[in-house]
C-alpha cells in the first residue's frame, strides 16, 4: 500500500482524507486509484496534476515507479515562465 | 535519484564563458525576428479590438469592410470552432471573442488586406453592435457581492457554495496546527498586501505569418516560446491535423512566459485560409500592452508568529489573485510558494483566482511566486525589526533543508538555500555601512523548476564537426550551453558544434521553453545523444581495428583501445570517424527523446541598498546583490545575465510598473512612456554570487537558474524602503506617490 497526501483543496473532495492509501506502484496507479476511491477527485485529476516522489516532481510521467515507503503528494498541474 | 557523472575538477569547456552564438546576429541586425518573415504575395493583417471593457457582441457587420478594394478576408470567432476543451475554449476566445468581450483591448475581428493603409481603413468599417456591461477590474471587487459577473459557471469544485461566480478556483496547502503554533509565538504579526499586474515587457512585439495553401498544407512563421504548443493550440483550432501546420519559431527578441500562448497566430492562419494569400501580423507596443498577458494582480494577507529568539511557530497567508477574464492557475503556485524558504510545523495557504475585465494572464517568470513571496518576506522583516534580530539569521534559523517537510507537501532533498544564505551573511554587502534615508533590505526567492518533454538529434557532419537540432527557442543562451554540454561530452572544442532550433517536422514534441527548463532538460538530452553517437563511434572504431566494442573508451574527442587485448592502435579521432562514416557503416548520429525529471527545486536571496528622497519619494537603488545557486553553471555569462535580468525586471515590479485602469476599465498606460521599466541608467550593476551545489538530477549537476532571480527583489526593495523611511511598504509598486504619502503620513 501506498500512502497518498492530497493537498487542502482535493481533501475536501476526497471526503477530508489528508491521505489516501492505495494499492500502486507507479504514477497511474496512484490516479486510477484516486480517481477510482474518490471519484469526485477525477475532474481535478483529468484537468492535470503533478505527483510528487520523494521530494522530485512529476508533471506526467505514468510509469514513475513509486513505492510502498515513498512519499507521494498530489499537486497541481505545475507551469513555468 | 543521483546520476552526476562529471564533477567540477573534469570539465574542460562547461563552466568556461565561450563566445554566445547569437552574438553578432543581434547586433548586426542579421537576426531574423518575427516581424521579419516576408514572402511574396504577402497581405497585412489587422485586428479589431474592443472599445468596452465588458459587453455583448450583438451583430458584426463585415460588408463595407469586404467592398472596400484591396481587402481579401475578414474573420470572427465564427470562422473557427467551438472547442469541448475548456482550456483550448479560453485559448481561442481569447484570440477571437465569442459573444461577449471581456476586456478592453480584447480581439473581435480580423482583417487582411494588400496593404496596411486598407488594412487601417478595413478596421474603421467593420460594423459591431455592442451592449455595454458593468465591468469590474480590481481583485477584491470583484469577490464582493454584487461585482458584475464576468462569466457565469466558471467556478470548479474547489468553490465553497455562497462564493462570488467570479471566484473559479481555491487552492490550499499546509499542514500542522496553526492555533497551537501561534499560541507558541511571543509576536504576531498580520498584514495586508496588495501588488500590481505588471507586463513581462518583451522588447519584441507578438508577430506571425501565416500561410494555409490551398490542398491545406499550412506554415507558419511566429515569435514564440514553444512552437509545438503553437502547432498544437492553432491545429486544433483550425481542426487541421498536426501533420499539415509546420511552425516555424523565429529569434524571439524576449518572452520571459508571455510568449507561452498564442494570440494572433490562430488570426492569421483563419485570414490566410479564407484568402487563399499568405498573412503577416505585427502587434503594436499598445496592443501587447492591453491585450497580452500581463502577470495576475494580487491582494494578500498574512499573519506569522515568531519567538523572541527569532524560530517562526506559525504562518498562515491568504492569496486573492486576478488573472484577467479567464480561469488561472496561477495562485496555487503562489500559495505553495508562499512559505517554502521555510521549516514550519505549522503552515497554511489558501490561494483564490478571481474573474476581472482584464486581459487574460500569461505565464511571467516564476509564475505566481514574486507577489506571494513579497508578502512573506515583508512579514518575516517586520517581525525582524520589531524583535531586534539579524534578518538574515533569522532565515538561516528557519531555513528549510534536506528533510524539511516543505509547506506544499513533499520533502525537500538536497537544496542549497542555507548555503546561499550563508554566502550572503559573509558577503561584505551586508555589513557595508549605509546613509541617511538609507535602507538595507533583504529577500529569500523559491521556484519549482522543471523538466519535461525533450528531443535532441546530435549529427556528426563528415569533417568531424558537429550540428545539434533541438526544439526550444533560446531565450536565454541555450544554444550555447547546449553546445558546450556536446562538446564537452564528446571532448571536442565548442567552436566544432552548432545548435539551431527546428521547426515542428523536424523532431518529435518538446514542451514549451518554460519553468527554468532547458538547459536542464535539454541539456541533459544532449549528453544523451552525445553518448549515444559515442557508442556508434566507438563501434565503428572497433570495427575498423577488428576487436570487441567493449575494448573501445571514448576520451578527448577520440575512440582508444582500451584493456590488456585491445591491442595497441593509434586513437582514431572524431574526425576520421567522420571522414570514413559512409565507408563504416553510413552517418552517426545520435538522438535522446526524454519526459525529464528531476529538475531540483531553486533558492536565491537579495540584498538590495536602496535611498529614498524624502521630499519627493524617489528611489534610487544604490547597491544589489544576488545570491544563488546554479547546480552547476555551464556558461557562467548567462547564469549571470538570467540573475541580473530576473532582478531588474523584479526592481520595476516593486518599484514603479503597474497596470493602471480608470474608472471606464480601460489601460491607461498601455506604453512604455507611461508604463515605465528600469532602464540601465536607473540603476547599478547587479552583482551576482554563483554558488554551485550540484543537482543530483543532471549529469552535470544543472539547476535551472531563469526564474528564480525575479522573486525576491519585490520583498528585497520593500524591506529597504521600509527602513530607510520608518513605514512599513505594502503596496506596489512604489511609486514616488505613495513613498511621498507614506513619509507624509508618518509625520
Amino acid at each position: 500500500m501506498v500512502q497518498v497526501l492530497l493537498t487542502g483543496s482535493m481533501r475536501a473532495l476526497a471526503g477530508g482524507q489528508e491521505v489516501v492509501e492505495l494499492e500502486a506502484s507507479t504514477f497511474k496507479e496512484v490516479m486510477d486509484g484516486l480517481r477510482a476511491a474518490h471519484p469526485a477527485l477525477a475532474p481535478v485529476i483529468d484537468r492535470g496534476v503533478s505527483l510528487a516522489v520523494d521530494g522530485l516532481i512529476y508533471r506526467n510521467s505514468w510509469f514513475t515507479e513509486v513505492k510502498p515507503d515513498s512519499e507521494v503528494v498530489v499537486m497541481p498541474y505545475m507551469k513555468g515562465g | 535519484m543521483n546520476f552526476i557523472s562529471k564533477t567540477k575538477a573534469d570539465f574542460k569547456v562547461v563552466g568556461t564563458r565561450v563566445p554566445r552564438p547569437d552574438g553578432v546576429d543581434k547586433v548586426t541586425g542579421r537576426a531574423m525576428y518575427g516581424a521579419d518573415i516576408t514572402v511574396p504575395s504577402m497581405l497585412t493583417g489587422l485586428v479589431l479590438r474592443s472599445p468596452h471593457a465588458h459587453a455583448t457582441i450583438d451583430k458584426i457587420d463585415a460588408s463595407k469592410a469586404l467592398a472596400l478594394p484591396g481587402v481579401k478576408a475578414v474573420v470572427t470567432s465564427a470562422d473557427l470552432g467551438v472547442p469541448e476543451d475548456d482550456y483550448l475554449r479560453d485559448v481561442q476566445d481569447n484570440c477571437l471573442a465569442r459573444g461577449k468581450v471581456l476586456y478592453h483591448g480584447h480581439a473581435v475581428a480580423g482583417v487582411a488586406a494588400i496593404d496596411m493603409a486598407t488594412a487601417k481603413a478595413a478596421l474603421k468599417l467593420i460594423e459591431v453592435s455592442y451592449t455595454p456591461l458593468p465591468h469590474v477590474t480590481d481583485v477584491d471587487a470583484a469577490m464582493a457581492e454584487g461585482a458584475p459577473v464576468v462569466q457565469e459557471g466558471r467556478a470548479d469544485e474547489s468553490v465553497p457554495e455562497g462564493s462570488h461566480p467570479n471566484v473559479t478556483t481555491l487552492q490550499e496547502f499546509g499542514h500542522g496546527d496553526l492555533d497551537a503554533g501561534f499560541a507558541k509565538a511571543d509576536k504576531i504579526i498580520s498584514r495586508s498586501f496588495k501588488t500590481a499586474a505588471t507586463h513581462q515587457g518583451y522588447i519584441e512585439p507578438h508577430a506571425c505569418l501565416a500561410s494555409v495553401g490551398t490542398d491545406g498544407k499550412a506554415d507558419l512563421w511566429c515569435c514564440t516560446q514553444g512552437q509545438f504548443f503553437v502547432r498544437e493550440m492553432c491545429a486544433a483550432m483550425m481542426g487541421m491535423a498536426a501533420s499539415q501546420l509546420r511552425v516555424t519559431a523565429s529569434e524571439i527578441g524576449g518572452g520571459f512566459g508571455g510568449k507561452t500562448t498564442v494570440f494572433i497566430e490562430p488570426v492569421a492562419l483563419a485570414l490566410s485560409r479564407k484568402s487563399g494569400r499568405p498573412v503577416k501580423i505585427v502587434m503594436t507596443r499598445e496592443e501587447v500592452f492591453r491585450a497580452t498577458g500581463p502577470t495576475c494582480s494580487s491582494s494578500i494577507d498574512v499573519k506569522i508568529g515568531m519567538t523572541n529568539d527569532g524560530r517562526i511557530t506559525a504562518a498562515d497567508a491568504q492569496l486573492r489573485y486576478q488573472g484577467g477574464a479567464f480561469p488561472c492557475e496561477t495562485v496555487g503556485m503562489g500559495a505553495q510558494s508562499a512559505f517554502a524558504a521555510y521549516d514550519l510545523d505549522a503552515v497554511r495557504t489558501q490561494g483564490w483566482n478571481v474573474l476581472t475585465n482584464r486581459p487574460k494572464e500569461a505565464a511571467y517568470r516564476a509564475p505566481g511566486a514574486p507577489m506571494a513571496i513579497f508578502a512573506v518576506e515583508s512579514v518575516v522583516d517586520e517581525l525582524c525589526q520589531e524583535l531586534s534580530l539579524d534578518p538574515l539569521q533569522v532565515r538561516l534559523i528557519n531555513a528549510a533543508d534536506a528533510g524539511t517537510k516543505s509547506s506544499y507537501g513533499p520533502t525537500f532533498d538536497q537544496i542549497g538555500l542555507k548555503a546561499t544564505l550563508q554566502a550572503a551573511v559573509e558577503h561584505e554587502h551586508y555589513r557595508a555601512p549605509l546613509g541617511e534615508n538609507q535602507g538595507r533590505g533583504i529577500s529569500c526567492g523559491f521556484w519549482f523548476n522543471f523538466g519535461g518533454n525533450t528531443c535532441v538529434s546530435l549529427n556528426l557532419n563528415s569533417d568531424g564537426t558537429v550540428g545539434i537540432t533541438e526544439g526550444n527557442p533560446d531565450i536565454g543562451g541555450s544554444r550555447a550551453s547546449i553546445s558546450m554540454m556536446a562538446a564537452e561530452e564528446l571532448g571536442i572544442p565548442y567552436e566544432k558544434v552548432r545548435t539551431i532550433v527546428a521547426d515542428t517536422n523536424s523532431l518529435g514534441h518538446n514542451d514549451v521553453t518554460d519553468g527554468s527548463r532547458v538547459t536542464f532538460a535539454v541539456g541533459l538530452a544532449t549528453i544523451e545523444a552525445a553518448r549515444d553517437a559515442i557508442r556508434v563511434m566507438c563501434e565503428r572504431a572497433a570495427k575498423v581495428w577488428g576487436i570487441d566494442p567493449d575494448a573501445v573508451i571514448w576520451e578527448d574527442g577520440c575512440a582508444k583501445p582500451s584493456g590488456h587485448n585491445a591491442g595497441a592502435f593509434d586513437p582514431m579521432s572524431i574526425e576520421e570517424i567522420a571522414a570514413s562514416a559512409s565507408d563504416t557503416g553510413g552517418p552517426i548520429a545520435g538522438h535522446y527523446e526524454v519526459n525529464a525529471e528531476g529538475a531540483g527545486v531553486s533558492f536565491g536571496v537579495h540584498i538590495a541598498d536602496l535611498e529614498v528622497d524624502p521630499e519627493t519619494g524617489h528611489t534610487k537603488v544604490l547597491r544589489y546583490t544576488v545570491f544563488q545557486d546554479a547546480g552547476k553553471a555551464v556558461h557562467p555569462d548567462y547564469v549571470e545575465g538570467q540573475m541580473q535580468g530576473g532582478a531588474v525586471q523584479g526592481i520595476g515590479w516593486a518599484l514603479n510598473e503597474e497596470y493602471i485602469y480608470g474608472e471606464d476599465g480601460r489601460l491607461e498606460n498601455a506604453g512604455f512612456l507611461d508604463y515605465r521599466v528600469p532602464v540601465a541608467s536607473d540603476l547599478p550593476s547587479i552583482d551576482t554570487v554563483i554558488l554551485e551545489i550540484p543537482n543530483p538530477g543532471h549529469p552535470y549537476g544543472v539547476r535551472g537558474v531563469g526564474e528564480t532571480p525575479i522573486v525576491p527583489p519585490l520583498a528585497a526593495l520593500a524591506n529597504a524602503a521600509s527602513r530607510a523611511i520608518g513605514v512599513r511598504m505594502s503596496e506596489l509598486p512604489m511609486s514616488p506617490p505613495k513613498l511621498l504619502a507614506a513619509i507624509t503620513a508618518k509625520g
